[in-house]
């Protein structure tokens, strides 16, 4: 249609670019073809984060990987070094980057797209579009990010391997692509579901932070999954019930070749993030209904 | 052939709590004012309440639109004119999908695209090119159709050399030209315009009405224009609808539309002095209520006639119900087109405490001020920074005529809201000898 050159009023619509507007029902109704037509704003809103972040700095595109390094190196210091966390064998550095890597773009991604609505209202307020779009374009921004924190992982790797160590690199590394995929289902379904609840009352932005950092100590960043599983395993079901634990375990063994690959809790994790997607797109199009008239 | 757009009985019902609700406290201390007064006593504001005649179903509701119904054709301007508040931007807003209407529906036969306020998304560290290309995609254009009209959108703007500049650095003009460049290349089958056009140079907003006019009539596209311009609304529309306390009361060609619309805004009894004190429908709120309002000539005499060069006296006569601090009048004038003159108020001369009595204020516009049109006058009350105590309404009008005015003395309108006068200082610097 739009590749047709304009002409007068006699001009016919096709019946695909009717729009509807009626109050709405049920619970799970998204527009795949609208969001499909919309397709070059989720380009073009992934390039801007990417961009505004780093204009006016010095650094420029080095904060991205200049934060994992950094909590990297608090976290040898802090945690191996003094506290005397053991990394079964894995060079510390390596054993906590490995890690930063989903859990730092989990964080990301919930952080960003659980202010959707508030950082938005003013543009939600004057212009509609397929609301979904912000916080998935903020998702895949994050993953730009991941890219370049996963080459420094790569740099660090190989250095490690030319002082001998002993690095693993083999084709386990795919694995990494399916554990992405449940942290970024995951972390777009709980920021959907806390933006949608933020429509209304701005309190859980105040928890969201808090909630984040807890939420990393009782995932094996710090220390191995085999802490959380073994012993008498009495605190087994943190494990069980954190979808993130397994994931990043998982990491370490698709980019390590050392941890604990845990086939059934990797289901559990896979399915309660498909469950919590699903629920975050039904509130978010509750919420997104209505949420500007409460702005 | 259908219409391009078609509305049904369209409703929108508006929950007054809502409204800047932002924390679950405000959430609970409404839900418990509702069982004990003195919840409400301890609310930090009096909530607003709906305005008569507009009451939804249940106390804290009023209808914000109901029962709308309309259709246009492509290739049709339309005008939407009603004063403030009475609707129209909520009906934009649902018509542009920005939020869901409570009943009815509306079809809308094509591609859809709202203005309701210029360089929407606009991203300050981004230079005028990114920009470009995040508005237009945010306003629903693909990235291929704004490549190919680029040059286009930035020669329109005039701000060639400056494209790859972050926009932070632009001059607000060049902004706005900008963003609306970028807007009037959209192509919709259908655009919603909300008072955009008040924004930029006379120049360029001259130049935005040409583009929107040659897009409904050359291309088919349907525009909706929702303005208090009535220039604009007479100029570029051929049909309008008037939008009255959420309702359409009239639809038809603009001219008839805005009449009414005029006509409205004063009340037709107006004989320059309304006076209340035998009757009950007095404008009032809990703490103050207007006794009389009255137009007056230098003499002291009723009228609503005036020569330009004399002074107008806009008297209000008024009752205070309980002590106020802090209290002021507003007067503004606009003109019969539309166009806000000025707004003066008596702030600075207002006693600062009102025991309850009587009381009165008198605006007087000095002669050889005003341009020979008619002027409606609007009065309101309030604290400032506090609250309102009587909203803005048109109560009286006023007809500036006759002969004595400095710039023009032919009976045909000069332009200008208001046409002071003057000092002029003409001199002769040297002088040619004229060749005999």
């Amino acid at each position: 249609m739009p590749d047709m050159p304009p002409s007068p009023a006699a001009e016919a619509i096709p019946p695909e670019y009717e729009i509807h507007i009626e109050p709405r029902t049920g619970w799970l109704r998204v527009d795949w073809r609208e969001l499909w037509e919309y397709r070059d704003l989720l380009l073009v809103l992934v390039r801007r984060d990417f961009l505004a972040k780093y204009k006016q700095t010095v650094l420029g595109p080095l904060w991205f990987i200049l934060q994992p390094l950094l909590n990297t190196l608090v976290f040898t210091i802090v945690f191996n070094k003094v506290a005397g966390i053991e990394t079964g064998g894995i060079p510390p550095l390596l054993f906590y980057l490995c890690a930063l890597l989903p859990w730092g773009y989990f964080a990301q991604n919930v952080t960003t797209g659980a202010a959707t609505f508030t950082n938005n209202a003013h543009l939600f307020g004057k212009v509609y579009f397929p609301r979904l779009i912000v916080p998935v374009s903020a998702v895949l921004s994050n993953l730009f990010a991941l890219g370049l924190q996963f080459a420094v992982f790569f740099v660090f790797a190989g250095w490690y391997a030319l002082r001998g160590e002993a690095v693993y690199f083999g084709p386990a590394i795919l694995l990494s692509l399916p554990l992405l995929a449940i942290t970024a289902a995951l972390s777009l379904g709980l920021s959907l579901l806390i933006s949608s609840s933020t429509a209304k009352y701005r309190d859980l932005s105040h928890l969201t932070p808090i909630l984040i950092q807890l939420w990393m100590f009782a995932t094996p960043v710090i220390y191995p999954l085999s802490k959380l599983i073994g012993g008498d395993g009495r605190w087994a079901w943190i494990a069980w019930t954190n979808p993130m634990a397994s994931v990043v375990e998982g990491f370490r063994f698709s980019l390590l070749g050392r941890g604990l690959w845990h086939g059934p809790m990797l289901c559990v994790s896979a399915l309660a993030s498909a469950i919590i997607l699903v629920l975050g797109v039904m509130a978010f199009g509750r919420a997104e209904r209505t949420v500007t008239d409460s702005a | 052939m259908k219409p391009r757009v078609e509305v049904e009985s369209l409703s929108k019902l508006y929950r007054l709590g809502s409204i800047g609700a932002t924390s679950l406290r405000d959430t609970f201390s409404r839900f418990a004012s509702r069982f004990s007064r003195r919840g409400k006593a301890l609310g930090k504001k009096e909530k607003p309440s709906a305005p008569a005649g507009r009451q939804g179903p249940t106390p804290d509701t009023f209808w914000a639109v109901r029962d709308i119904s309309f259709s246009a054709k492509a290739g049709e301007i339309v005008g939407i004119v009603g004063r403030n508040g009475a609707g129209k931007s909520t009906l934009l807003k649902i018509l542009s999908r920005i939020t869901e209407p409570t009943s009815g529906r509306a079809i809308l036969r094509g591609r859809l695209a709202s203005l309701l306020e210029v360089g929407t998304g606009f991203h300050p560290d981004l230079t005028g090119r990114e920009n470009v290309f995040l508005n237009g995609t945010i306003l629903g254009m693909r990235r291929w159709e704004i490549a190919a009209k680029f040059d286009e959108i930035v020669a329109f703007a005039e701000i060639d050399p400056f494209i790859d500049t972050p926009v932070k650095h632009y001059s607000s003009g060049m902004f706005v030209r900008l963003a609306f460049a970028v807007a009037a290349h959209l192509e919709p089958e259908i655009l919603f315009i909300d008072e955009v056009l008040a924004v930029g140079d006379a120049g360029f907003q001259k130049k935005c009405l040409g583009k929107m006019g040659e897009v409904a009539t050359q291309h088919g596209r349907t525009v909706f224009f929702v303005s208090h311009n009535m220039g604009a609304v007479r100029a570029l529309c051929e049909h309008a609808i008037l939008i009255e306390d959420g309702r359409a009361t009239m639809d038809g060609p603009p001219a008839e539309i805005i009449s009414r619309y005029l006509a409205s805004t004063v009340p037709d009894e107006t004989a320059g002095e309304l006076d209340w004190t035998e009757r009950d429908d007095a404008p009032s709120c809990d703490d103050v209520e207007y006794t009389r309002l009255r137009l007056l000539d230098h003499h002291g005499t009723v009228r609503t006639t005036f020569e330009p060069d004399q002074p107008i006296a806009i008297e209000i006569t008024y009752r205070v119900k309980r002590r106020l601090r802090g209290v002021r009048f507003d007067v503004g004038l606009t003109t019969q087109e539309g166009e806000l003159a000025f707004v003066a108020t008596d702030h600075q001369f207002q006693r600062d405490i009102h025991e309850p009595g009587l009381y009165q204020t008198t605006c007087i516009v000095p002669g050889d001020l005003l341009n020979r049109r008619g002027y409606a006058i609007s009065v309101q009350c309030d604290i400032p920074g506090e609250r309102f105590l009587i909203h803005e309404r048109n109560y009286l009008s006023l007809v500036v005529s006759g002969v004595g005015n400095q710039s023009s003395s032919f009976p045909e309108q000069w332009p200008g809201v208001v046409c002071p006068r003057v000092r002029w200082e003409v001199r002769t610097l040297s002088e040619d000898a004229v060749p005999a």
